[in-house]
């Protein structure tokens, strides 16, 4: 195991990473920093697993064996790749051309297989038996719970009092895949407190158990990593685009932000093309819409709090969005200017909702149906009449039914 | 009045160091004040105290440190208020006739700014901080102000924690070296965990900063177990654990007397 260099007492704080070169462009350095964001602010017990699973995660991602296991995994086992699908009707109502990157396709039904695959392979790799999850929608407890299930790991699930009744089936699909779920009664007793809790079980069993975090957030090296291990959606899709837009990128890439992670696999492959990056947040929950910078979860970036660094709680119709902090490559992107945050309030969302639904036999996520509802409200105003849009639709609303019911009535 | 000079010398006289936690704002009822309890434990017999400064995500806490910050956070507790009490009380030297550290987390600090945290606690009496979200790689900046306003820093160490870094985490100690007992978060425990005294060795054979083993520390046995390897021990969800079920100070004091007597005895 190798220790990061000891800096106490000689880094510049914020360090001094040149912005934009670590830009979702290979590992954000020793330090961990996008910019100003990032690091690695964890209790000493949690140090010495971070750099190992930094290092860990390094020699799996340039060893091509382990890239060809994970690539036949997503393929035979998730679906991948997932089509672009084209929506005529809506494109029509919009008055802009709408393409869906149809990640609710994927195995379990959202992005978050990706991530979960290339972190039980890692967790294999590392010697581990049993991982860990926090989990706000039950989407990333449903894909830990599955691929713990499909490699013969132990797998617990923290997951907030409040998200347990508002996301019921989740918790049954995790139980019937043998993960052991545990509600999480403190504070908020939404995914904030789901991540202190898996946090602390994490210190008392880091020997043997990996925390297989759900989205961009958390100490280095978890926002660069899952962002790698999400980077599959915005690479497939730019093809997929090309071939759709004959040979153009979109104009518009939009995806929902709660932690950020399909918003930021779905960026890294549109980076470097000139398409306009949009992500949105929930209205309640939006960290760098209405946040200000502070650490927390081991990572300084956005979130909400009231003056003396407390942290607020997010209210969100989407369980997945109800989270006050965002990861850090987000707040750094916003920083620079590549990408805009823009938030939808739940009534939109519930319209979206509806109108993809009506429009293209598709029922979204409430996540993604943020990203749906700010298109829907903005199209032909931020997003002008005629323009080419790629949203990602990072999952499907199955788990939402229920809720949607008694929304809608 | 100065942590490390204080517990250093304490020591040499031949005497276990005891460090008694108490979360600052907490309401304890009985007509009585959180600045009460800390005046009584350390009448009762701790070295010094450490105050937490309670915060809505302390992830290093266990359940009954965890309720503490809640209520202490829903008596409508905030940083500077508390900062201001103790100042009010002398502080440590000149109130509670023992150096005070404060313990909170790191958004804590950030938010009140760290230049202006570290003047804070230099002005209210307070001698030393406890950050444990903050390891080494990322304390540079908050060092930097806090030896400025001549703040002691003290470090955590880890049973996880390698040897090489263990000898750093020692140099930038001050104060006193935090043992970290067991892998886990604070709370009470039955015995004392094996890596608790496996830990202080480590610790004590590589530096001579006090050497103090906190987190489930939780009775007068475990704690001279410990002080076998150790210097001395923090106890923190024992007493809070008390004060939650109503002991108020005369509760708390009596629990840090019986410690205080147990070290004494060896
Ligand atoms: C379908 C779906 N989309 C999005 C999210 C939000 O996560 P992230 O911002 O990391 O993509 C979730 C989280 O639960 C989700 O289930």
């Amino acid at each position: 195991m190798t220790v990061p260099p000891m800096a106490a007492g000689s880094r510049p704080f914020p360090n001094n990473v040149p912005a934009g070169r670590v830009l979702m462009q290979g590992s954000p350095g020793p330090t961990g920093r996008f910019g100003e964001f990032g690091g690695r602010f964890v209790p000493e017990s949690l140090v010495p697993a971070c750099a190992e699973l930094e290092v860990a995660f390094a020699n799996a991602w340039s060893d091509p064996a382990f890239r060809d296991e994970l690539s036949g995994l997503l393929s035979s086992y998730a679906g991948r790749p997932t089509p672009v699908t084209e929506c005529a009707r809506l494109s029509d109502v919009l008055g802009v051309r709408v393409l869906l990157k149809r990640e609710d396709l994927c195995h379990t039904g959202s992005h978050k297989i990706n991530n979960v695959l290339g972190q039980a392979l890692l967790t294999l790799r590392m010697g581990k038996k049993r991982v860990i999850a926090e989990t706000g929608a039950g989407q990333h407890g449903v894909a830990t719970a599955t691929a713990a299930a499909a490699f013969g790991l132990e797998c617990v699930v923290f997951m907030g009092e409040v998200d347990v009744h508002r996301q019921e089936l989740n918790v049954f699909r995790m139980k019937l895949l043998g993960a052991e779920v545990r509600p999480v009664s403190s504070g908020s007793r939404t995914l904030k407190d789901a991540v202190n809790e898996a946090l602390r079980e994490w210190v008392a069993t880091v020997d043997s158990t990996h925390y297989c975090i759900g989205s961009v957030v958390g100490p280095h090296p978890f926002p660069w990593m899952v962002r790698e291990l999400q980077s599959i959606v915005g690479n497939e899709a730019r093809e997929q685009c090309r071939k759709v837009l004959g040979g153009s990128d979109p104009d518009y890439v939009i995806a929902c932000v709660g932690g950020g992670s399909n918003a930021a696999g779905t960026f890294a492959g549109f980076v470097g093309t000139g398409a306009k990056l949009v992500g949105v947040e929930a209205a309640g929950g939006a960290a760098i819409g209405r946040g200000g910078i502070g650490v927390v979860h081991g990572m300084r970036s956005r979130l909400l709090q009231d003056e003396d660094g407390q942290v607020l709680e997010a209210h969100s119709v989407s369980a997945g969005l109800d989270y006050p902090g965002v990861g850090p490559e987000h707040s750094q992107l916003a920083a620079m200017g590549r990408a805009v945050y823009r938030s939808v309030d739940d009534e939109e969302v519930l319209a979206a909702f509806r109108l993809l639904s009506e429009s293209e036999g598709i029922l979204p996520a409430l996540e993604p149906a943020h990203a749906i509802a700010w298109l829907t409200r903005e199209a032909g105003k931020e997003i002008p009449v005629g323009s080419t849009v790629l949203v990602t639709l990072s999952g499907r609303g199955d788990k939402d039914v229920d809720q949607i019911v008694g929304l809608l009535g | 009045m100065n942590l490390e000079s204080t517990l250093r010398a304490r020591r040499d006289s031949g005497h276990k160091l005891l460090v008694a936690y108490v979360t600052g704002g907490l309401p304890v009822g009985g007509g009585e004040t959180w600045i009460e309890v800390v005046r009584a434990v350390a009448a009762a017999g701790a070295d010094a105290v450490e105050v937490g400064i309670p915060f809505s995500d302390p992830v290093m806490d266990g359940p009954v440190i965890q309720e503490a910050s809640r209520l202490a956070l829903e008596a409508g507790t905030t940083p500077r208020g508390l900062l201001a009490e103790l100042a009010g009380a002398g502080g440590g030297a000149g109130g509670m006739g023992v150096p005070l550290a404060v313990m909170t987390y790191f958004n804590v600090v950030h938010a009140f700014g760290l230049d202006r945290f570290a003047q804070s606690l230099s002005r209210s009496g307070v001698d030393g901080a406890i950050i444990p979200d903050l390891p080494l790689d990322e304390a540079g900046p908050w060092m930097a102000e806090a030896v400025g306003h001549r703040v002691e820093t003290v470090m955590l160490a880890a049973p996880t924690t390698p040897d090489e870094r263990l000898v750093a985490i020692c140099a930038a100690s001050s104060g006193f070296v935090y043992g970290v007992g067991l892998m886990g978060v604070t709370g009470v425990r039955d015995s004392l965990a094996a890596s608790a005294l496996a830990l202080a060795k480590r610790l004590k054979a590589v530096t001579d900063k006090p050497v103090l083993i906190g987190v489930g520390v939780s009775d007068a046995a475990q704690a001279v177990e410990a002080c076998s390897e150790a210097d001395g021990v923090v106890i923190g969800s024992a007493l809070m654990r008390r004060l939650l079920e109503g002991a108020g100070s005369s509760g708390v004091a009596e629990l840090i007397a019986e410690v205080r007597a147990a070290l004494e005895a060896g």
